[in-house]
């Protein structure tokens, strides 16, 4: 049997970057808090309460990308590192936004 | 069979056809599960947030906004310190590790006393987990939350005494970064209840 040279695809590595320093972290910190200090302040701001949920929900998954990307190096890890926690995510995003629409549906249909 | 055997790297990991540690996968897994558990978690206070009976305060009545943004932003610096204490330990600088690890703990302690001292107010103005469906779900989700803060403390002490011991050595940096993504995942878990849970209004 023939030798190759060629490497089988579930041999390739991909190599991970390098992580940041710790300015980047101290950085990355800062701009937490300072999301975290307007999503408090747009708490108290009297807008329309759409307008209010719309600002927190978006305010709160920048943070929560931050972490991940930043504190937890998924951006900087191997990029099969997020697969396991992005279908955690959305099937628990899926079931759940599908369950509570069912139960909100039916108790209001019942009143 | 040599070319069958398993490799190993200086840290004692083993090498994979992929690339990937199978101990780093196994927690991101891990952790992707543990989002199907507060998801549920979360719905069910969603579902019931407003459900209390007449007499009985509102979760919204009774939630110390001020003092529950500090004490989430203590958990948020929490995730730095335990950053610089996995950056000190890559750089084979222990005593920075230590200190770093130790503040992550503090931190947490601190965050951990929060809750208990916010528990306390709330029963005492009569939300409890026995008074309403809002009160069970409330009590049930935060209490996870905190059991979850309070066992990563005990992992970060595990490393803190071991490193003590000098048995973290800098080859075993990956030790810190697993307990390391189990705390960041519990502070983005708080990250998504302080906003659903205590800045939504009902």
């Amino acid at each position: 049997m023939a030798t190759t040279d060629q490497t089988p695809a579930t041999q390739i590595h991909i190599p991970e970057k390098a992580h940041p320093g710790e300015r980047t972290y101290v950085k990355v910190a800062l701009v937490l808090g300072v999301i975290t200090a307007a999503e408090i302040a747009v708490s108290y701001i009297d807008v329309n309460k759409w307008v209010l949920i719309l600002s927190l929900i978006v305010l709160s998954a920048v943070k929560f990308i931050l972490v991940v990307q930043w504190f937890m190096h998924l951006k900087f890890d191997h990029p099969t590192l997020r697969k396991p926690f992005i279908a955690g995510m959305v099937t628990a995003l899926t079931v759940y936004t599908i369950v509570l629409a069912n139960l909100v549906y039916h108790s209001r249909s019942a009143s | 069979m040599a070319d069958q055997a398993v490799a190993h790297d200086a840290g004692g990991v083993h090498a994979t056809s992929t690339g990937i540690e199978n101990t780093k996968l196994a927690m991101w897994t891990f952790l992707g599960s543990e989002t199907l558990l507060f998801g549920a978690l979360i719905s069910t206070f969603l579902l019931y947030r407003s459900n209390v009976p007449p007499g009985i305060p509102t979760p919204h009545e009774i939630f110390d906004i001020p003092f529950t943004s500090v004490s989430s932003f203590v958990l948020l610096m929490s995730s730095l310190t335990m950053v610089l204490a996995l950056a000190a330990i890559q750089h084979g600088d222990h005593h920075r590790t230590r200190v770093w690890l130790l503040a992550t703990a503090t931190l947490g302690m601190v965050f951990i006393s929060g809750q208990v001292y916010e528990f306390t107010a709330f029963v005492r103005e009569g939300f409890t987990v026995g008074t309403s469906p809002a009160g069970s779900a409330f009590f049930v989700l935060t209490s996870f939350h905190g059991a979850h803060v309070t066992l990563g403390i005990l992992m970060l002490l595990s490393l803190f005494g071991l490193s003590l011991q000098g048995k973290l050595p800098r080859e075993r940096a990956n030790a810190v970064e697993y307990v390391g993504l189990y705390w960041h995942f519990v502070d983005i878990v708080w990250i998504v209840l302080f906003t659903l849970v205590y800045l939504i209004p009902a």
